[in-house]
């Protein structure tokens, strides 16, 4: 894992180029050749939280940023497209019996008869591609600079995206004719004509959204290599001494804030695709803080580890909540505490201390055990 | 707004709202008496303050019922009995907490927060195991029923007044305690530097133990308070938890003063905005408003100046 020691090709070390490879196998291959379309779109579902845990690997793992509120940028993202995929979807011959024709169905049960300003540009769809990534992006933009150039930090910053994830959710549950208040933008059908709803649209839907993963796992590893990356480390581990050697640290946190916040949004409109809603619930404290755990228990500081995390996680969920309904908030609260006290580092700490070595002393002729990515002991402060 | 209301009719809307405000203030107070000990005391966050707070409850709802069943006699006075128990089931369940959890994590804050946050699923699940998903409510005694009236358009409820002065006793019995008392001299001893309060003979993980067992203990007091106004269900404190984060922030994390004053100021905007606006988006505002004020003045309202 670690750039010096292993053999580059390109941007990417050996075995960073295995692992991605490894994980496209599993994505792109043997899930969607063994599981049937209903579970294949509950995977797509939750390689849309892995955009989340990617972005929250970035901005908490390498930048030391812990925000608690990627369910805000999650949600935006996914309220934009879902804005634009309701409004396709009232068009005037499907609301013919609503009083008002051509407005979505719940702006008609709040007696709302036009158009709010706020949803008509996003009856366009390049707008809307601009919107998902801008709109979240802007909005993190903007909570950055406010905090970081005061030099809020640490626990504060937490707090604070936790409160403005409780405010979103209030202002949407409770401006039912603006946004569809507790149950969401529900009843999304087309995609300029195209029927989402099909199995063979969820299925081409599935690989867009693996395509787009890879993309931004890509894309991370390339922020991670440069010298940003290196930057971000060190404002973690020692932010003064960043500060003394003349970088704007706070620039640079709110640039791996907004990144972060513009991962999660992708996250969010693919959600809304695959899924076909988007609802408050996946915008406040409680989603927010789930999707930390994705993170905590793939392994802060890896990117392909979040992208396990959230799908190890989401399958005990899936499973456990199938099965054993009462026993799954005991299983999710004590997989917090365990990986908190027991395993910091998450499943790369795990595979990085106990099975590379191995693998190391099986595959390699040199017989060298790997040093570890990263210093587990200081984590984030 | 104010067209359709008379100046007299205005007056008792404000009185009435801000008596309102003081019943949500007493039980901000409350839990934040507990959160600012624990947070800005020791650097902890502690996501399950909440569930402390509904542990408290609990405690106080079976302490009435036990009284209904065996000790009627006793009933009026059952709630002083309940608070006092509330205050050990909290205060033990938090020293086992740090014992086993929060000690280990004293130098990773934000990892505090990650694990408590599990303990919070954990206890909202052992709640609704144990209790059942029910909201439950206490049978007020009588002499705690009915309201005062003050004037003709005013009158404020008993309960209401009787869960301001317990709260008015407790945070006086806090303030002296960090203040006045060995135990709080050792606990801000140890807050400003570790290391020395060790050197000169302090067990800091003695006085940690305590400060945290403390600070929950407070929220099972809470909790006993809040079953007065509102009735407890296992996810309760969770609706409470980053208000009262907040209070603690905005007041200053190590200011007793700032904390009392946060307290006071949110929870009157929010209920005098509560009259004239709809409740989503009177909270709407006064969080803003918080969230914009700690913006600018990141440290909160009240700071003592400690060295970093």
């Amino acid at each position: 894992m670690n750039p010096e020691t292993t053999p580059r090709t390109g941007f990417l070390t050996r075995s960073q180029l295995v692992g991605i490879a490894l994980l496209a196998l599993l994505i792109v291959v043997l899930l969607p050749l063994t599981l049937d379309i209903f579970r294949l779109n509950l995977v797509g579902k939750y390689l849309t939280y892995a955009f989340v845990a990617i972005g929250l690997v970035m901005c908490w793992g390498y930048g030391g940023i812990l925000s608690l509120g990627q369910g805000i940028f999650f949600g935006l993202g996914g309220y934009c497209m879902a804005m634009f995929l309701k409004l396709e979807a009232s068009s005037v011959e499907n609301t013919k019996i609503q009083s008002t024709p051509g407005i979505p169905d719940f702006m008609d049960w709040n007696q709302l008869t036009a158009l709010p300003w706020f949803w008509k540009p996003f009856a366009s769809f390049p707008f809307t591609l601009v919107a998902v990534i801008l709109v979240p992006t802007l909005f993190a933009f903007i909570i950055g600079t406010a905090m970081f150039r005061r030099r809020v930090g640490g626990v504060y910053f937490g707090i604070i995206t936790q409160a403005i994830a409780a405010i979103l959710t209030i202002l949407i549950i409770g401006q039912q004719g603006y946004t569809g208040g507790i149950n969401g933008i529900t009843d999304l059908r087309t995609l300029h004509g195209w029927d989402i709803r099909t199995d063979h649209a969820k299925f081409i839907l599935y690989f867009v959204n693996a395509a787009l993963l890879f993309g931004v796992i890509g894309l991370c590893f390339l922020v991670r290599q440069s010298k940003l990356g290196r930057i971000l480390v060190a404002m973690r581990d020692k932010e003064d001494r960043v500060r003394f050697s003349g970088y704007d640290v706070a620039s640079f946190k709110i640039f791996v804030f907004a990144f972060a916040a513009a991962l999660s949004a992708i996250g969010g409109a693919m959600f809304t695709l695959q899924v076909g809603f988007m609802s408050p619930s996946f915008v406040g404290i409680v989603p927010s803080v789930e999707m930390v755990i994705y993170t905590a228990v793939g392994g802060r500081l890896s990117i392909l580890g979040a992208v396990y995390g959230t799908l190890l996680v989401n399958f005990a969920k899936t499973t456990f909540s199938e099965s054993f309904p009462e026993l799954w908030l005991l299983g999710l609260g004590g997989l917090f505490i365990a990986v908190v006290l027991a395993f910091p580092a998450g499943l790369a700490g795990i595979y990085d201390s106990h099975i590379a070595p191995r693998l190391a002393k099986w595959f390699s002729r040199k017989g060298r055990t790997p040093t570890p990515a990263m210093p587990v002991s200081t984590p984030a402060e | 707004m104010f067209d359709s209301y008379s100046i007299s009719e205005l007056g008792s809307i404000f009185v009435m709202q801000g008596f309102a405000g003081l019943i949500l203030f007493s039980v901000y107070l409350l839990m934040a008496l507990g959160l600012a000990i624990i947070f800005g005391q020791m650097g902890v966050i502690n996501m399950a303050h909440g569930e402390f707070m509904i542990l408290g409850a609990y405690v106080t709802y079976f302490t009435s019922q036990a009284f209904q069943h065996f000790l009627p006699a006793l009933f009026p006075a059952y709630f002083f009995v309940a608070m006092a128990l509330a205050f050990v089931a909290s205060g033990t369940l938090g020293m086992i907490v740090e014992w086993g959890l929060i000690r280990h994590l004293y130098k990773r804050p934000l990892d505090t927060l990650l694990a408590t946050w599990g303990l919070s699923l954990i206890l909202q699940q052992v709640y609704r195991s144990v209790f059942g998903p029910r909201e439950v409510g206490v049978e007020l005694p009588a002499w705690m029923m009915g309201s005062l009236k003050l004037t003709d358009t005013i009158e404020v409820q008993i309960n209401g007044l009787f869960v301001m002065t317990l709260t008015v006793i407790i945070t006086a019995v806090v303030a002296v305690m960090m203040f006045r008392s060995r135990w709080g001299m050792q606990v801000r001893a140890v807050v400003l530097n570790r290391m020395m309060a060790s050197a000169v003979g302090i067990n800091t993980e003695r006085v940690d133990r305590l400060t945290f067992g403390i600070g929950c203990g407070i929220a099972g007091v809470a909790g006993s308070a809040f079953t007065m106004i509102g009735s407890t269900g296992p996810t309760a404190g969770q609706l409470y938890i980053v208000d009262t984060f907040l209070v603690v922030v905005f007041g200053g994390a190590q200011s007793l003063i700032g904390t009392i004053l946060s307290a006071l100021s949110i929870s009157q905007t929010q209920s005098t905005l509560e009259f004239f606006l709809s409740g989503s988006i009177a909270k709407v505002i006064t969080l803003l408003g918080v969230v914009g004020i700690l913006m600018l003045r990141p440290q909160g309202l009240f700071t003592l100046k400690v060295r970093r």
